[in-house]
């Protein structure tokens, strides 16, 4: 290949110079060029390296089909590897490197696999590695994984950064009438038709300029009505959206977009996203996909200077390079010999070779004319020479194989084997394509969507035929009656062609040359009884690689036909899926990272809690305070001297993040009567009462209390993970099956500010905060009681003497704006007293002391007995659950059930997630999980909770070990009651 | 993708909704045998084509909806409140 600049000529702006690197080197390019363009008018013939056999490879096309010139672009955190060089738009600065190469692509150590090709057949790495000998005698897939690593190192495309991406992207959404795919002469003319008609059309073209297959004619007169349809559209107000491609289609006529706002541009401006995603939603939609040119399998067909005729008409008309001087042209259809006249008349000496044995008069002539030399009843068997192509030997047909004939020399080999509509994005709408014989390729089929097919991606090969159909597919989505031009157009009909070999020779003729499959792999298949179109695929990895086998797909069907003796539509194709070329993982993450990937929740007191010495954790979409740790404290140490401080003089704890529900109505003490397992409908006003609700399954769903403020008002806590998910499970109560009750929920959450204040000496720190202290005397609140009454300056608080950590407690809720006075009001009292403020950590040391349940213990597959909670399920009213919890498994004795645990030489301690086994038992999945486990001050060692079979009465004066393989080992514990510290409850009730 | 009309706030995003289960099931009285109870909780069709099912517009209005899909082409049929009170309530102000 001798590829070279034109003087003139070309879309190029020759004043405008780019400079860019490609593989270390500096070249020069024009803008309006491709990195591939560029490339090739440098003189560069090999860009890449096969992914199983290190093969070299050049530019097979132009576009988004391209397998060979595949590249990683830019470097560093922003390498992105597998680019197709045809689709990348040069800009000043550019730098690309060669990939699956060492040195480099020009000459490839890994190249010496190729010796060895034969061995590297379809399935060769499952077939010598897993479980075969000599590799594994006996040894089951272990050793597999030592070759896996290998494997995947020789073979292989380019390597992704392992920084994080250091780019923005947008996610966008839009809406319109008609949404035009492709902006060649079918998507501008249906663009144009609909926006006539007042309609708002958005037109979507991958390239950076508007005109598909317009931009690589040299017809005057084609450009100039190029140039007129698109004034005509901006004029119309048209959204055109270039450098943008519609990646998939979904329900509803939702169409994914692509668009790349800065990667072509030198200087990215720091304000805009590296790419925006947008979701368009079209009332009707346009595909004017184009269609793609494929080629044949013949040996060596993957050599530096074959490429398809398409492309080298792109890069002569549109970029101005002569790609050969000396061109074999290989058709089997009327498409290619306009692209023969044109390389003639730039200068190039071209033979064509047609596999048809007469073509029409009118090429006959223009041939002639343009002094190209016609050969018929010929296609090519093997491209010559090594990394560039040197000649071609010729077949001829006999029978149903091949016999050689001439041979002929030249530096670029074009191949035409007829034209694969782009019917991808249709078939993610579920649109089986539909095999045409006379075209020779797979149509659109109907879809059931308001999806219209236009131009050469519905089978129209000529442009004025494309014309007129996009046209008529804008009237067709308008609802308006329209008619197409017959499919087709070709003088002479294609003869289809997809393989030549001469019988019984073994060679490398690639079908999916990005994947390094050959037409030998898909015979194999077969033998081996891979039929199923399927599984041919999947077997061989045809079409699996970047490009969807937008290159390979239909010589594989029609090879898997050929060995099968049928034809290709009793074989079928897979299903196109999105996206029709790669999206980047960031744009599909739009701004959602780090910490925009999900809400952050803080409560009203999170400045205060971290301006007194927070350091916080996660809980749910919730920032909480996990410990305060004083100067020069370790975790431990802090969590173990707050929850020493608690039980000795008081702590305060932020419990803002709480659920609260208000549940209002005449009927809101029957409807909690039916949500919750105990009683509701007696709890008197100014009391509060723990309940827990089930699931209809009967499996433990939240617990918390519920406060009685009136006779028609409650408010309801949940757990802080279930705040939405009761308040979703009442809704639906209310609304779908007691649609009678005359009940309002609504959620209070935000609303209050809530601290629980637990210790001996909590009821002095809250006299002190109160306008009348008398009314937390034990008198007036007595232990679950619940009072309104004024902080000191009026605030309004609610105060209820409920306790979570087994300590005489309160929980105080203030209007969240009052929340930061409540708590300075409380801790200038605290302090003083010797008090703390205590976080979660403390807080699970408390409640894991007394037994108390959370998350960790009803994780959902827990019933209320299993809990240990079985008295709080009324026998005398029925509630939800409560029929499905008698189910005979749920009341067997020996379900695990909630017990407390102690290491047997207390100064070990164990892993929450060990399993709970006998001790001469240490298999499977144990008699039990430990769920909690914290180092308790009142009782001087590590205590844990847990399930375990049959609760901690059957296991009284019996051995078991707490086993964690993984980390810890084994670790000798005894069961014991849930109830570790004041079991009677006397501390809370004081 | 599907985009559902909620009959309170007009056509919305599903990404709005919740979905919540088979809107076919009427589920016994609370004092109703277990068998009762472990037929509408546990025995389900799988429906190829149209169901009822029940939605909640979770991030709009809260309100629960019956919604009438195609499990095999996302088409929605109908829509309509479950509360039948609301239902009554939509349809005098309409």
């Amino acid at each position: 290949m001798s590829a070279s600049r034109l003087t003139k000529g070309g879309r190029i702006d020759r004043s405008c110079r780019l400079g860019f690197t490609w593989d270390g080197r500096s070249f020069e390019g024009y803008a309006g060029d491709t990195l591939a363009s560029a490339l090739m008018a440098s003189g560069e013939t090999v860009l890449g390296r096969s992914f199983k056999y290190h093969r070299p490879r050049g530019i097979m096309s132009a576009g988004v089909e391209e397998s060979g010139a595949i590249v990683t672009l830019g470097a560093g955190e922003r390498a992105e590897p597998n680019t197709k060089a045809t689709m990348v738009e040069l800009y000043d600065g550019l730098t690309a490197c060669g990939q699956n190469a060492w040195p480099n692509v020009r000459s490839d150590v890994g190249a010496a696999l190729g010796l060895f090709g034969r061995f590297f057949s379809a399935g060769f790495y499952y077939k010598t590695f897993m479980g075969l000998p000599p590799f594994e005698w006996g040894r089951g897939t272990g050793i597999w994984m030592q070759y896996e690593k290998l494997i995947r190192k020789a073979a292989g495309m380019g390597e992704a950064s392992r920084s994080a991406d250091p780019d923005a992207y947008d996610h966008v959404h839009a809406f319109c009438d008609v949404l035009v795919v492709g902006s060649g002469p079918a998507g501008l003319n249906a663009a144009l038709t609909a926006a006539r008609q007042g309609k708002d059309v958005i037109l979507v073209e991958q390239d950076f300029d508007l005109g598909g297959d317009l931009l690589n004619q040299s017809d005057p007169v084609a450009e100039a009505q190029r140039r007129e349809l698109v004034a005509e559209l901006k004029a119309a107000n048209v959204r055109v959206m270039t450098r943008t491609t519609a990646f998939g289609l979904y329900d509803y006529g939702t169409a994914g977009l692509l668009e790349r706002v800065t990667d072509h541009l030198a200087v990215k401006p720091a304000h805009a996203p590296r790419q925006r995603f947008w979701t368009v939603r079209a009332a009707a939609t346009v595909l004017a996909t184009g269609a793609l040119e494929r080629t044949v399998a013949f040996t060596n067909n993957d050599r530096p200077g074959v490429m398809t005729v398409a492309a080298a008409r792109a890069y002569l008309n549109r970029f101005g390079v002569l790609p050969g001087r000396n061109i074999v042209l290989s058709t089997n259809n009327d498409s290619a010999y306009v692209t023969a006249a044109e390389l003639a008349r730039a200068g190039a000496n071209v033979t064509l070779v047609d596999l048809r044995d007469r073509v029409s008069e009118v090429h006959m002539v223009a041939m002639k004319a343009a002094g190209v030399e016609v050969k018929t009843g010929l296609a090519p068997l093997k491209a010559l020479g090594g990394k560039s192509v040197a000649g071609v030997v010729l077949a001829r047909p006999r029978g149903k194989s091949w016999a050689a004939a001439e041979t002929l020399a030249c530096d670029l080999l074009l191949v035409s084997a007829g034209w694969s509509p782009v019917v991808n994005l249709v078939s993610h709408r579920g649109a089986k394509p539909v095999w045409d014989k006379d075209l020779a390729c797979f149509l659109p089929a109907p879809c059931a969507d308001n999806v219209v097919m236009a131009g050469s991606a519905a089978g129209h090969w000529n442009t004025g035929d494309c014309a007129a159909s996009g046209i008529a597919a804008a009237k067709t989505a308008m609802g308006e009656s329209a008619e197409s031009p017959a499919l087709g157009g070709a003088e002479t009909p294609v003869k289809p062609l997809y393989e030549v070999r001469l019988p019984g020779k073994k060679t490398k003729s690639f079908v999916d040359p990005q994947h390094d499959v050959t037409a030998a792999d898909v015979r194999l298949a077969h033998q081996e009884g891979f039929v199923s179109v399927e599984h041919l695929k999947r077997y061989t990895t045809l079409g699996m690689a970047t490009d969807q086998g937008k290159m390979g797909n239909v010589i594989g069907l029609a090879l898997m036909a050929d060995a099968l003796g049928k034809e290709i539509p009793e074989v079928g194709t897979t299903r196109f899926r999105p996206p029709y070329t790669p999206v980047a993982i960031g744009a599909l993450a739009g701004r959602n990272t780090s910490s925009h990937f999900k809400v952050l929740r803080r409560t009203p007191l999170h400045d205060w809690n971290l301006r007194h010495g927070a350091t916080m954790t996660d809980a749910g979409l919730w920032h909480r305070p996990w410990y305060f740790a004083r100067k020069g404290e370790t975790i431990t140490e802090a969590y173990i001297r707050e929850a020493a401080t608690v039980r000795d003089t008081l702590g305060i704890c932020d419990v803002s993040s709480l659920g609260k529900i208000a549940v209002q109505g005449p009927d809101a003490s029957e409807f909690l009567n039916r949500v919750y397992s105990n009683a509701f409908a007696k709890l008197a006003v100014g009391k509060a009462r723990y309940g827990i609700m089930l699931r209809d399954d009967g499996m433990v769903m939240d617990d918390g209390t519920t406060w009685r403020l009136a006779e028609n008002d409650f408010l309801l806590t949940t757990t802080t993970t279930n705040a939405g998910k009761v308040m979703v499970w009442l809704e639906e109560l209310l609304q779908l099956r007691w649609p009678d009750l005359k009940v309002h929920v609504t959620s209070v959450s935000d609303q209050w500010a809530g601290v629980s204040v637990a210790g001996p000496k909590a009821r002095s720190d809250i006299m002190a905060c109160l306008q009348d202290p008398a009314a937390v005397s034990a008198d007036n609140l007595p232990f679950m009681g619940v009072i309104e009454t004024r902080l000191k300056g009026g605030i309004k608080c609610l105060i209820a003497r409920i306790s979570f950590s087994g300590e005489l407690a309160y929980e105080v809720y203030v209007p969240s704006d009052y929340g930061e006075v409540m708590m300075d009001l409380l801790w200038e009292t605290a302090e003083p007293m010797g008090g703390c403020l205590y976080g979660l950590e403390a807080l699970g040391t408390l409640r894991i002391e007394k037994g108390h349940v959370t998350g960790a213990e009803l994780d959902g597959r827990v019933t209320i007995d299993d809990a240990g909670l079985g008295k709080m399920a009324s026998a005398r009213k029925p509630f939800i659950g409560s029929a499905l919890r008698q189910r005979p498994d749920l009341l067997r004795a020996d379900r695990p059930q909630l017990v407390g645990i102690f290491p047997k030489d207390r100064n070990q301690t164990f892993n929450g997630g060990a399993l709970l086994c006998k001790p001469d038992e240490i298999s499977g999945f144990g008699e039990g999980w430990v769920t909690a486990v914290t180092y308790s001050p009142a009782l001087g060692h590590w205590i844990g909770l847990g399930y375990v079979s049959g609760g901690h009465t059957a296991w009284q004066g019996k051995a078991a070990t707490a086993t964690d393989p993984v980390r810890q080992g084994d670790i000798a514990v005894e069961i014991v009651s849930p109830h570790m510290f004041d079991p009677e409850g006397e501390r809370m009730h004081g | 993708m599907i985009r559902i009309p909620c009959p309170f706030c007009g056509t919305r995003d599903h990404s709005e909704f919740a979905h919540g289960g088979d809107g076919s099931v009427t589920y016994p009285n609370l004092d109703a045998p277990m068998q009762d109870w472990h037929d509408a909780v546990f025995q389900r069709e799988n429906i190829c084509g149209v169901q009822v099912e029940t939605w909640q517009h979770v991030n709009g209005c809260r309100m629960w909806i019956l919604v009438e899909r195609d499990t095999m082409t996302h088409e929605i049929h109908s829509v309509r409140p479950a509360h039948a009170g609301m239902a009554k309530a939509l349809g005098a102000a309409s």
